[in-house]
């Protein structure tokens, strides 16, 4: 094996990590307000087709971006209205939500399948400017992967430095007593869903804008469902985020490594590898798990008439 | 968006409480149509026009029903997956991967055994079916009895892995020699048997059948009673002396049982062949229709008819009116919402 395709796999672990980065923060968002998303699936697919529709409209990748993040805000006001004004289950809600989604990112994004774009410009990682260019071309990151990091410490302030952040984990933990202490919890879960949405829309849009840089059908193929998991293996922390999002690229990474250099197992096995960590990593974290969770996590707000 | 209820005003004549539900359910779905109808609008299609399609298609002809009553099969089973384990307050997501599972243990059956005579073959794939979709599910039963990792969590996460398990088996042992993506075609004896010169097959009457045994075991046996008393109160029913960890186990397990069950029916009657993500949310949507039933055997009849017919109804409008086929999907998802908002018809309260 070279140090070529060692490399390799290790950029494409960051470029798949980041869009389920941004999703989990996004999720982690979410739930600290209280409200499981489980239609995230759902959130990625519309924001990805309907980013990368109007990135092919409008040449632009930042115009996009920008529609793919409001799309994903809007995508979860649609799970806001039935689980906040509503009064409905959460995980019903958001599983109805994936369906939707499914349905209607094929109906945006059926007349751009293999369409060609505009990407976000690559710009080489500072420092490596020395090595041959077989090298720097698997080093040259789009702007949303340098952000990554830099948003997960945003969101972390948000959450945790913020009258706003308080007021979302207040509601998170027992909405009555926030209500009590003159905070008003539909309308902050509410913001916390928008706020979350537009992140997820944000990992969406890196998706199909600036990493696959097409659109097809179902091209999130779960990457929905493993922020779920990768949210209570990072223990709703947006910092811890990070390790989830790196652990679980990681196994990817591994998983390419393996496969690339020859060994004999079938990839769909090595497939699942990242799957089986994330589960393996909540059962050895499993015994304090319950002291982490938001208290009020999916639990309905009856509100005080 | 869906605030009618504040000017629709209360019907009095109509006292009957079940009349009134049946209103309201088909006022629901009215909605539903309405919502959809605007997309379809929307992409160019007649929504009129589609919609006569799709009644005259499911409703309206023998051949099309039969097609409804097919598409059911895997739904009510898949809905009794989660409807079982419910009871005791256990959330199982995971009709996906155990359904996955069970398919895959009884398609070994079918092709280890293909000399078997039927009555002997069936038996043993539907057991295999129900052992597969068990072991699926044991995993996330046991972790959450000994209280480490939430089911919702796992189920999902190993939702992930059994289609690949299923990649692994067809591609590396048992793809047929044309093509890599599905098994060889099951022997005839391996096959549910078919009715009415239809694609009914056995699987809609263990269906039927489960339910209403699902049904008379929640009702009136001491372990239906010991279940609800789990299901009310798990912390109560412990110190009652009810083995709380022990039925926490069996019922996930009996829950992928079933489900492994609609893996096995989807395999042996329906397809006749182990395809590669044959499935298509078929565990999820079973997850709605128990939710939306509240668990009712009645109620996951009724639910998974209408959501048969929104689907053949969809695979018929991908035929005749070129609408992509995930789109019916969003007919799905905007039944889902309306009944999810449940708006009412009268002013007075929600139920």
């Amino acid at each position: 094996m070279t140090l070529l395709a060692i490399f390799g796999v290790i950029s494409s672990a960051i470029f798949s990590g980041t869009s389920l980065l941004y999703t989990t923060l996004g999720e982690v968002v979410d739930e600290r307000a209280g409200i499981v998303n489980l239609g995230l699936e759902g959130v990625l697919l519309v924001s990805a087709s309907s980013g990368f529709a109007v990135t092919s409209l409008s040449g632009s990748p930042y115009i996009g971006i920008l529609v793919a993040m409001l799309a994903g805000g809007l995508m979860n006001m649609i799970l806001g209205y039935l689980v906040i004004t509503r009064k409905a289950n959460q995980l019903a809600s958001g599983l109805a939500l994936m369906f939707c989604g499914v349905g209607l990112s094929a109906l945006i994004g059926k007349s751009f399948v293999a369409v060609k774009i505009h990407s976000l410009p690559r710009i080489l990682l500072p420092g490596l400017e020395g090595l041959p260019r077989l090298y720097t071309s698997l080093f040259k990151f789009d702007p949303l992967i340098y952000l990554v990091i830099p948003m997960a410490v945003l969101v972390w302030w948000l959450l945790f430095r913020t009258r706003w952040g308080l007021g979302v984990r207040a509601v998170g933990e027992n909405a009555d007593i926030a209500y009590a202490s003159g905070r008003n919890p539909r309308v902050i879960r509410y913001q916390a869903l928008f706020v979350g949405g537009m992140l997820a829309g944000l990992g969406a849009a890196h998706l199909s804008i600036a990493y696959a840089m097409n659109w097809t059908e179902y091209m999130t193929a779960g990457r929905g469902f493993i922020a779920v998991a990768l949210v209570i293996f990072s223990k709703w922390h947006p910092l811890r985020a990070i390790v989830g999002a790196l652990i679980f690229s990681a196994a990817v990474a591994f998983q390419l490594l393996l496969q690339s250099s020859g060994v004999q197992i079938s990839p769909f096995l090595l497939d699942t590898i990242p799957y089986l960590l994330t589960l393996i990593v909540l059962i050895a974290w499993g015994g304090n798990r319950k002291h982490a969770a938001p208290a009020s996590l999916g639990r309905v707000y009856q509100g005080s008439e | 968006m869906l605030k009618i209820n504040a000017v629709a005003p209360k019907l009095p004549l109509i006292q009957n409480k079940t009349i009134l539900l049946v209103i309201r359910y088909l006022y629901m779905i009215l909605l539903a149509f309405l919502l959809f109808g605007v997309i379809l609008l929307i992409s160019k299609k007649d929504p009129i026009q589609s919609y006569r399609d799709i009644f005259t298609y499911t409703l309206g002809s023998s051949y099309g029903f039969s097609e409804v009553l097919v598409s059911m099969i895997p739904m009510l089973i898949t809905a009794l997956a989660v409807a079982l384990p419910a009871r005791v307050g256990l959330i199982n997501v995971g009709g996906e991967g155990q359904l996955y599972i069970g398919a895959a243990f009884a398609t070994f059956g079918a092709l280890t055994f293909p000399n078997l005579a039927a009555w002997l073959l069936l038996p043993l794939m539907i057991i295999l079916g129900m052992l597969g979709g068990a072991l699926w599910a044991f995993i996330p039963g046991y972790l959450k009895a000994i209280g480490l990792v939430n089911e919702t969590i796992t189920t999902l996460l190993l939702n992930s892995v059994a289609p690949k398990i299923i990649g692994f088996l067809i591609f590396g042992f048992w793809h047929s020699a044309l093509d890599t993506v599905k098994t060889p075609n099951f022997v005839p004896a391996a096959r549910l048997p078919t009715f009415f010169g239809t694609r009914i097959h056995l699987g809609f009457f263990i269906g039927l059948v489960l339910l209403v045994i699902f049904w008379a075991f929640m009702k009136y046996t001491r372990w239906g009673l010991e279940m609800r008393a789990i299901g009310n109160n798990a912390q109560a029913a412990r110190r009652n002396g009810i083995p709380l960890k022990k039925y926490l186990i069996v019922v996930m397990c009996a829950g992928g049982a079933l489900a492994g069950l609609a893996g096995m029916s989807q395999a042996s009657g329906f397809y006749g062949v182990l395809l590669l993500n044959f499935s298509m949310s078929l565990g999820y949507m079973g997850f709605m229709i128990s939710w939306l039933a509240g668990g009712e055997p009645l109620g996951i009849l009724l639910m998974s008819f209408v959501i048969a017919v929104i689907f053949t109804g969809g695979n018929l409008l991908q035929l005749t009116r070129g609408v992509p086929s995930s789109v019916i999907n969003l007919l799905l998802a905007f039944t889902l919402f309306v009944v999810l908002a449940r708006p009412s018809l009268s002013r007075g309260k929600k139920s």
